[in-house]
Formats: structure tokens, C-alpha cells, sequence
């Protein structure tokens, strides 16, 4: 079990600043994260971007930011568990807070601080009869151990770049790999397009173009996919795996389930210290919503700061706080 | 004045007007006019939910880029003329045109 002040969900520029604000009193943190490493959008999206409105930096690159948030943050030690979910939160009995991830990696801490940004990405569902009933049973939303369909019936849905990708490779292994799209064009890379094109032509896979999955059957596992085309004549399909591939969608997943007051997709807080209706859980940057919020990074290190200094109460419930400026005493490594 | 219409999710349609040469997108002034769109991104085209079907004018647009067509095209079922409303300017393009917002995902 990782122990520490304040846990920290989401590692994006405002989860990183409020390690700054926290150090500053004192107040160790850990930052967890599903994606593999710190910086959130600014990394992952769009990390060539220059942003124009960090006061004191006329323009900067994305991953410039993240690098100087690292390194402003160095001296305060922040743990980090990259690349893992966060699934669970439970209240212990002393009074403190343990964040539990789904690779099971345990974190206790006094203060929650959800800096979530836009959520979690998850896969985006189409809408099919029965879809939910057969997930797990045949239905993934990810191909993450392709030697699991060798020999079986694959159906893929899907026109973009992951959809022919996995065509393409599954072909190979899948024995039969049925690929059903509702255009009749595909936008993604050119070769792989080509490729796709070039297995249906020879038919070692199925290429079903202007349709749409619309059904599901089955005991028990998958068994059948009935897809409809534009002419509205429906054809059936032996099928063990259906792999819906429509790309990602932020959601803001296990959070919805703590207790917490929301509104459209965001967490309610006050912005008195940016806590939410639960007592010891603060939500900053993106993922909140007040009258007025405004979207910004430079919001969200506003957000850190009121936080730090409320959160403080509950790490050190026995301490007066003192505000001091860091121009007169500097920064204080943390041991 | 540029002046289009919305139709909502309960098939209101209303006109709006909007002041030649404001700098906004078209999801900006729908969430600004109180229209229920989610626009988790906030307008970098990666979360699709401030799409609308263009009912009237879609030829009148702009052509969607590269970033709104792989968004639209990863979306599992869309009407024809689907637009992600981030991605269009508002200015004359939009005259006359008639938007309605899909139920949500």
C-alpha cells in the first residue's frame, strides 16, 4: 500500500501544479493516471501545440509545459502510478481515503484531489441489439492478445485507422475476419485501405461496405452477428468475436459511482476551496464545474492553489496554516 | 446579422441571430444560447458530442478537415450531413442554414 497526503486522479498540468501548491505546506502527493505518462491532454493530444495563455510565457509547446511542471515539481518527490486506472474509492474508518486502481494498486491518502481532466477515454458502443448481454462473452472493445482469435470467426466494425489495422492483422491469424462498415469509403491511411481492399479482392477476408451490425445471438457466447445493409435486407453471420471498434469517447467512468454531486459530466464543487460535497474530496481543473468556469489551465492552477490551502486542514488538522510567498522564502525541498 | 436555425432534441426550432465577424464556433454559440451539448473536449474534435445534422445548407459550408472526417468517421451510426459544430466558424456560411441536435450517445 502507497501511502501519502493527498492522492492525487489525473496527472494532466493542473494534477501536477497542485504537487507545487501542496509541497509548498508541506503536504506530500501521488499522482495516478491511465495514461502511461504525465501531462494528460497537453502529452497525449496535442504535444506540439503552442498555448498562448500561461501568463508569463507569450507562447510555449504543450510538452514544454509538462517538462517545466516536471521539473518545478521535483523538489516535492510526488509518487506516480502511470499507466493504471483508478476504479475504486472507499472511506476507511480513520478517516482517510483509499484509492484502489485496476491493477490493484492500493494508495491511502488523507485528501482526495480529482484533476481528471475530460474523464476517461472509453470505447465508443454502437448501438446493437443484445451488445451488453455478450460483452465479454465474444464482444471486446480491444484487441489485446490477437493469438485469442486464431482459428475463430471474427466480425470487426468500424472505418477507421484501428478497424483496418486489426483487419489486416487478424486476417492472418482469425479464421475468417468479416469487416463491416457504414461508408463505403475508407479515410484511414491510404496503404492500409489498399491492403484491406487487396484481402477482400482475394477473399481471405469478407469486406461488407454501407452496413451495420444490428444484432446479436447466441447461448451463452457469441454465436451470430445480423448486419443490415443499406438496402434493408439483413444477412447473418457466424461469429465467436465481435470487435466494434469506434474509437473513444471521455466518460467519466468509476467517478460517477462516489457520492458526488454532477452536473452535465463534471463535479460540482464550491468555489470557495473547490471542494465537492464530500467532505475531504476537491475536484480541479476540467473535470469541475462552477458558474463561470471557463476551461483553461490557468484556471485549473488557480483551482490547486485555494485547494492546497484548504486541504491542509485535513493533513495537518493540528497546524494553523501562515500564507508565505515563495519570493520570501523560497521553496522547501520535501524530505 | 447572421441568422440560422436550431432545432433542439424536443424538435423546437428557434431562429438565431448572431453579429457578423464574432470570432466563435458554432458550438460555442448553441452552449451560449443554452442548448444541452455536452462538448466534453471543448473543441478539439476528439469527443463528437456537439454534433449536428445540417438539414438545410450543408453544400453552403465549409468542407469538414482531416480532424473532424476521422472523429465523424469513427462514430458507430450518423445521419447524412453530420457536422461536429466546433469545427465550423460562424459567419456567412451558416445563413440560413438548419441545424438539429441529435439525441445524445
Amino acid at each position: 500500500m502507497i501511502t501519502t497526503d493527498i492522492g492525487i486522479i489525473g496527472a494532466g498540468p493542473t494534477g501536477m501544479f497542485a504537487v507545487f501548491e501542496a509541497g509548498l505546506l508541506k503536504m506530500h502527493c501521488h499522482l495516478i493516471d491511465s495514461l502511461p505518462q504525465a501531462g494528460g491532454q497537453l502529452s497525449e493530444i496535442y504535444p506540439q501545440k503552442p498555448i498562448y495563455d500561461i501568463p508569463g510565457y507569450p507562447a510555449i509547446n504543450a510538452q514544454q509545459l509538462v517538462d517545466n511542471l516536471s521539473e518545478q515539481i521535483a523538489p516535492f518527490h510526488p509518487g506516480f502510478t502511470l499507466g493504471e486506472r483508478v476504479e475504486t474509492l472507499e472511506k476507511q474508518q480513520d478517516g482517510t481515503w483509499t484509492i484502489g486502481t485496476n491493477e490493484g494498486t492500493l494508495i491511502n491518502c488523507k485528501v482526495v484531489v480529482i484533476a481528471g481532466g475530460l474523464g476517461c477515454f472509453e470505447p465508443r458502443k454502437p448501438e446493437v441489439d443484445r451488445l451488453a448481454e455478450f460483452e465479454g462473452k465474444g464482444v471486446l472493445y480491444a484487441v489485446r492478445n490477437p493469438e485469442a482469435f486464431r482459428d475463430r470467426n471474427i466480425v470487426i466494425a468500424g472505418g477507421g485507422d484501428s478497424a483496418l489495422d486489426w483487419t489486416i492483422f487478424l486476417a492472418n491469424v482469425a479464421k475468417k475476419v468479416t469487416l463491416v462498415h457504414r461508408g463505403d469509403t475508407f479515410r484511414g491511411a491510404p496503404d492500409a485501405a489498399e491492403k484491406v481492399a487487396e484481402l477482400a479482392r482475394t477473399g481471405i477476408i469478407d469486406l461488407v461496405l454501407k452496413s451495420r451490425v444490428v444484432a446479436l445471438d447466441g447461448a451463452g457466447h457469441l454465436e451470430q452477428v445480423t448486419i443490415t445493409g443499406q438496402n434493408g435486407q439483413d444477412q447473418h453471420i457466424q461469429a465467436d468475436n465481435f470487435i466494434p471498434l469506434f474509437g473513444l469517447s471521455p466518460k467519466l467512468g468509476p467517478i460517477e459511482n462516489w457520492g458526488l454531486k454532477i452536473d452535465k459530466s463534471a463535479i460540482e464543487v464550491n468555489t470557495f476551496d473547490y471542494s465537492t460535497n464530500v467532505e475531504g474530496i476537491y475536484a480541479i481543473g476540467d473535470i469541475n464545474t462552477y458558474p463561470g468556469k471557463l476551461k483553461l489551465i490557468l484556471c485549473g492552477f488557480h483551482e490547486a492553489a485555494l485547494m492546497a490551502q484548504s486541504a491542509f486542514k485535513h493533513v495537518y488538522p493540528d497546524q494553523r496554516l501562515t500564507f508565505k510567498y515563495t519570493t520570501v522564502y523560497g521553496i522547501t525541498e520535501l524530505a | 446579422m447572421i441568422t440560422f436555425n436550431v432545432k433542439d432534441r424536443d424538435g423546437k426550432q428557434t431562429a438565431i441571430e448572431v453579429p457578423e465577424g464574432i470570432s466563435l464556433n458554432l458550438m460555442e454559440v448553441l452552449k451560449g444560447s443554452g442548448y444541452d451539448i455536452l462538448a466534453t473536449c471543448g473543441g478539439m474534435a476528439l469527443c463528437a458530442t456537439c454534433r449536428v445534422q445540417v438539414k438545410t445548407g450543408a453544400e453552403q459550408l465549409p468542407p469538414p478537415g482531416d480532424a473532424e472526417l476521422d472523429i465523424l468517421d469513427t462514430l458507430p451510426s450518423i445521419e447524412d450531413n453530420t457536422r461536429l459544430s466546433c469545427q465550423l466558424r460562424v459567419n456567412e456560411s451558416l445563413e440560413g442554414c438548419h441545424f438539429t441536435i441529435p439525441p445524445e450517445d
